[in-house]
């Protein structure tokens, strides 16, 4: 398979990942050279096999329904880069 | 260089040869001495004299209740969070990070009593095998400074290789604790998945990620991970599931027990000097009253590609956090999704951007159910070999990796260094506890023979591996002295 230079930008945009030209050039080899390897894994014979769901074999992992502990408002906002009274700030989704 | 254990270390700490403040004094100060390696990212300063403070009161007020590690000095990976230190995951994204909380892990080795005393280097956000990937520079191995530690822990290996502190923690969600301790000639374990709590571990693959320790024996390693394991609500994915006493089943030999020899695993590509040292290895283990087996893991050649469609597909989702938004960088650009592209964009480096491609591609509308769901199903395959297979033996031996530490920039194309970790990466997407031990050397540097458990069953992983270490000095080597520096001319 051939990985076309539209289908790594796609991607980059789904991952919010600003790339440069260059960059998208070097992932579209390098995917490539990888998803040719991993490709073998469509020979696997695997009609008969559920998906893993939780590998240590646990179902669900259930808890009272009460509040616990929670992080303080400023230890939450302390590694923020940008805040606004109790809040993070975060720039405008629609002008 | 130090060859002292944490065992040998507390015995002088009770008899009041040493106290706390002076064993992380003398860490510090030979942490220093191999600063060319470049094995330390950040000392803990405050938190070291807060901790060595508290554990000379334990070991002078109430010596009983102090356990093996009170006292003892260790270095932790830069991807768990200790209230107050900066932890940066080995990235730019990240650099400054504060934790506004202590994870569980650490929380428990602090309680213990046991003295922080840096942060050590690895590849950006765990994702590596020669901490070449890492944003703060690379790692030397104390065997050779021009080769690679491994990765991604390489920084936490060096340490330990180099005689600095006794042990350090490492993080293991391909091999990052076992390979570098491989290619540095030291203890590294990687226990069942959800036997140590990942709470406050900066998440590279959830479902394969796990904390373990580097030390200079296996005794050493059974108490760290005693003090760390047991179920912590605050992480669901933790085993509820006692925690069976290691220490004392620690020394029960392995006399009739069955070793199972994986044949995929002693298949061609290994260098001669590895699979010379690995056959010794096995007789050696032989000698020890251990029946020899061979069964077949027949999935083994699938592993490599279901772990970089599984491992890269969970990154990709939990480094959806890194946005410039809560913490870490921020590019500041007029709309938000420039905001975004440009922080994650300038933030992360190639092999982390290389995994978020890769993953959001295999998860992306359309490939779902050919790459992620169909790696979900091979998963299942290579477990089920495992649980097979551990029904006829009791544990299995192998290489921890095909080759011995390699010189730096050597693997520069991805596939290559993937390639590293095939004999690793499968035991954690069944979710087994694997070790590695120093077994010998080949031309110079050292080599790692594995022990694989049943899920669960960490104790007789650290069983086998003991009465291996135990009747042999490999443990004891240690690295050969530095190369004078050159003085003045004459």
């Amino acid at each position: 398979m051939t990985l076309a230079r539209d289908q790594v930008t796609h991607v980059a945009m789904l991952a919010r990942l600003g790339l440069s030209d260059e960059e998208v050039e070097r992932y579209r080899q390098q995917l490539d050279t990888i998803l040719a390897h991993v490709d073998r894994l469509q020979q696997v014979d695997t009609s008969k096999v559920a998906e893993t769901a939780q590998i240590g074999g646990l179902v669900n992992a259930w808890r009272e329904d009460v509040r616990g502990e929670c992080l303080p408002v400023e230890k939450a906002l302390a590694n923020a880069p940008k805040r606004r009274r109790d809040h993070f700030e975060v720039g405008a989704i629609q002008e | 260089m130090s060859r002292e254990t944490v065992a040998e270390l507390g015995a002088r700490l009770r008899r009041g040869d040493a106290t706390p403040t002076e064993l992380a004094a003398q860490a510090r100060t030979a942490l220093e001495s191999i600063a060319d390696l470049h094995p330390v990212l950040r000392y803990t300063d405050a938190l070291t004299e807060r901790q060595a403070g508290r554990a000379a009161r334990i070991l002078a007020e109430s010596p009983e209740e102090a356990g093996p590690l009170c006292g003892i000095p260790f270095a932790y990976k830069d991807v768990l969070c200790v209230e107050g230190v900066e932890t940066s995951a080995g990235s730019k994204i990240l650099e400054g990070f504060i934790p506004p909380y202590t994870g569980t892990a650490l929380q428990r080795l602090l309680d213990a009593g046991a003295v922080p005393v840096a942060v050590t280097n690895c590849d950006e956000f765990a994702m590596g095998s020669s901490n070449e990937n890492s944003a703060f520079g690379p790692v030397g191995n104390p065997w050779d400074p021009s080769r690679v530690p491994g990765g991604s822990s390489g920084g936490s290996a060096a340490v330990v290789s180099a005689g600095a502190v006794p042990f350090s923690l490492g993080t293991d969600t391909g091999g990052s604790i076992r390979q570098p301790a491989s290619f540095c000639g030291v203890a590294g374990f990687k226990p069942t998945y959800g036997r140590i709590s990942r709470y406050g571990l900066i998440a590279f693959a959830s479902s394969l990620d796990q904390i373990g320790p580097f030390t200079r024996s296996v005794e050493d390693a059974a108490h760290v991970f005693t003090a760390m394991a047991g179920h912590d609500p605050r992480d669901s994915t933790s085993s509820p599931a006692p925690v069976e006493p290691v220490a004392e089943q620690l020394a029960r030999g392995v006399q009739g027990m069955r070793l199972g020899i994986p044949r995929e695993y002693m298949a061609e590509g290994l260098e001669p000097g590895v699979r010379s040292a690995v056959e010794a290895a096995l007789a050696q283990l032989e000698k020890l009253g251990a029946t020899l087996v061979e069964v077949s893991l027949p999935s083994t050649e699938a592993a490599l590609s279901t772990y970089y469609i599984i491992a890269p597909a969970e990154c990709s989702a939990n480094l959806a956090r890194m946005d410039g938004v809560r913490f870490g960088l921020h590019v500041d650009r007029k709309s938000l999704t420039d905001t975004y592209l440009e922080t994650r964009g300038q933030g992360f480096g190639p092999e982390v951007k290389r995994r978020i491609m890769l993953g959001t591609y295999a998860l992306s509308s359309g490939y779902y159910d050919a790459y992620y769901r169909q790696a979900q199903k091979v998963r299942t395959l290579i477990a089920e070999e495992f649980d097979r297979a551990f029904e006829s033996v009791d544990a299995l031996v192998s290489p921890t990796s095909p080759i011995v530490a390699f010189p730096k920039g050597d693997k520069s194309d991805p596939l290559s260094m993937y390639l590293c970790d095939i004999l690793t990466l499968p035991v954690n997407l069944a979710g087994l506890p694997g070790i590695s031990i120093p077994c010998g050397l080949s031309e110079g540097l050292p080599v790692g023979l594995q022990v694989i458990g049943p899920r669960l069953q960490d104790a007789r992983v650290l069983r086998v591996a003991h009465a291996y270490e135990q009747s042999t000095p490999w443990h004891t080597q240690m690295p050969p002295p530095a190369p004078a520096v050159t003085g003045t001319p004459s």
